[in-house]
């Protein structure tokens, strides 16, 4: 039985004069503890898909199940990340991680412990009463994380939670997150538009066309690759082979389609 | 060749930035001097009219008769608390406004428009209307300092409510918060800067209020004694009161100053 089920979901972006689709026919499934990585051009309405999952935008056809129910009656705890931190930075470290338990009018003294025992757990200890200015970008993005795991999500959304990173932070972050999802066998949702990226951490990669959104190819990753953490995986041999078949079929849609945008070009290979 | 170490270097650099700060301090305390040193000159010697313009000397007797006499401390004390008041109120009541014009998008786009116009209109213009209606006194006065920053702060503290990245929205949004808690935990903090930077400009506005409403009613407070020295050719009691205006409207200026360095610690 599948977690989480988009049935030929779609969605239009409405202004004054214009609208446009943003995503036509998506259909996919996930299957619980699965990471599945969606990689795209910008603008091909990765990020929308999150979104819409997360219930933060309303899809305007097709129907979305979280476990045969619909999306809206099922209440699904998720935990998203975005490509920056967005710690508030008025909040001390602790209060930041605890913002979800906040919300959700969780203030237990066993949570506290949990987020200190967490933060620990990525490299951050001794930093609670520190505000997120005394942080570097990759500690701050380790925080992000924090926040997210607390509140024990269901599903984890993580929209290119690495490009505001450099490159040695994220691989190195890379490493832990793919570890700490495994580690509480997690579904996970990443967003990228980085082919490493994707091959590395997902177990399945769903290639997207742009204008309008649509998945355009499925490639599973194979058994070897999934279960190496993502800096042993960028060395195996099928990850070459799995990164040349996705490159191939990203230009052929690029070439295919007529918009002269320029694709973004992995940053490195 | 340069031989300094490290720390040699550190402590020109500090040496340098004392010597400027010292040096911006003595032209300052020049040109105060020379500006009244220049006024008494000028009074004395008749280049200006000293009826009229008064002079440094003559104004400071002024000050110490009605200081020792203890009436210039009742007038100090009206318009002080005038101010303040109609400030907190104006402010307070303009934050609220834009508060629940951000409550509801549709609301806002009703009320655009009429705050449109009630920003465009002179409030001050509104004084005899207000006197009036609420009787004079301390409280139309108090009500002249509020009207002139409400609107204004509305519109300034509602903008910026709207221009909070919406990022931290989404990820409250994430962990189901409600709009109420979207508010408290991300719109309202992330604008305090903004709010701060209308108190500054509310501080003379309610100045500007209160002076008003004093020439219009009262027969206390600086505005007050501005018009009567007007009435009866005092000139230095005009600027007697003209001076302390100034003095006191700086110090709330400061003390806003020092609140926000408190507030903004972590702001950005």
């Amino acid at each position: 039985m599948s977690f989480l089920t988009l049935d030929h979901v779609s969605h239009h972006y409405f202004s004054k004069k214009n609208f446009t689709k943003a995503l036509d026919d998506i259909t996919f499934s996930i299957k619980e503890g699965e990471f599945v990585a969606l990689l795209g051009p910008s603008g091909c309405g990765k990020s929308t898909i999150l979104s819409i999952i997360a219930g933060i935008i309303e899809h305007t056809a097709g129907e979305i199940y979280v476990n045969d129910q619909p999306l809206q009656q099922a209440e699904l705890d998720i935990g998203y990340m975005l490509q920056q931190d967005y710690l508030f930075p008025w909040k001390s470290i602790i209060d930041n991680v605890l913002i979800g338990p906040k919300i959700s009018h969780d203030q237990s003294e066993e949570t506290k412990k949990n987020a200190v025992d967490l933060l620990n757990q990525v490299g951050l200890s001794g930093i609670t009463e520190d505000y997120p200015d005394s942080l570097s970008g990759g500690m701050r993005q380790r925080v992000a994380l924090v926040r997210t795991l607390i509140t024990n999500p269901k599903i984890l959304l993580l929209d290119e939670p690495f490009s505001a990173l450099d490159y040695q932070t994220r691989l190195k972050l890379e490493d832990l997150v793919w570890e700490l999802l495994g580690l509480y066998s997690k579904t996970s949702i990443l967003v990228t538009h980085d082919i490493g990226e994707a091959i590395a951490m997902s177990d399945r990669i769903l290639l997207m066309d742009a204008n309008p959104g649509s998945i355009a190819k499925t490639f599973e990753v194979p058994v070897e690759l999934r279960n190496e953490k993502p800096f042993l995986v960028r060395r195996h041999p099928k990850y070459q082979i799995l990164f040349d078949k996705i490159w191939e079929k990203l230009n052929k849609n690029e070439a295919n389609s007529l918009q002269h945008e320029v694709v973004e070009s992995p940053n490195e290979t | 060749m340069k031989h300094e170490s490290d720390h040699q270097l550190f402590e020109n650099y500090q040496r340098n930035l004392k010597r400027e700060k010292k040096f911006v301090l003595v032209l300052q305390l020049i040109i105060l001097v020379s500006f009244f040193g220049f006024w008494e000159l000028a009074s004395s010697m008749y280049w200006i009219d000293p009826l009229i313009f008064s002079s440094p000397s003559e104004i400071y007797s002024v000050l110490l008769d009605k200081f020792s006499d203890g009436s210039m401390l009742t007038h100090l004390q009206v318009t002080l608390f005038e101010t303040v008041l109609g400030f907190l109120i104006g402010t307070i009541l303009g934050i609220i406004m834009a508060t629940v014009l951000w409550s509801s998008e549709r609301l806002s786009n009703i009320m655009d428009p009429y705050l449109v116009v009630m920003n465009a209109m002179p409030k001050v213009a509104l004084g005899p209307i207000i006197i009036v209606a609420i009787g004079p006194g301390y409280l139309s006065i108090i009500t002249m300092g509020a009207i002139i920053s409400v609107v204004i702060t509305t519109l300034v503290v509602y903008s910026a409510f709207r221009e909070v990245d919406p990022n931290y929205v989404k990820v409250l949004k994430s962990f189901k918060a409600s709009r109420g808690q979207i508010f408290k935990e991300a719109v309202f903090p992330a604008t305090i800067p903004a709010m701060i930077s209308t108190l500054k400009v509310n501080v003379g506005l309610s100045w500007v209020g209160v002076v008003v409403g004093e020439f219009l009613v009262s027969n206390e407070g600086l505005g007050y004694l501005i018009v009567y020295g007007f009435q009866v050719f005092d000139f230095s009691l005009v600027m007697s009161s003209l001076i302390l205006i100034s003095i006191f409207a700086a110090v709330m200026y400061k003390i806003i100053e020092r609140i926000e360095t408190f507030l903004i610690k972590h702001t950005k």
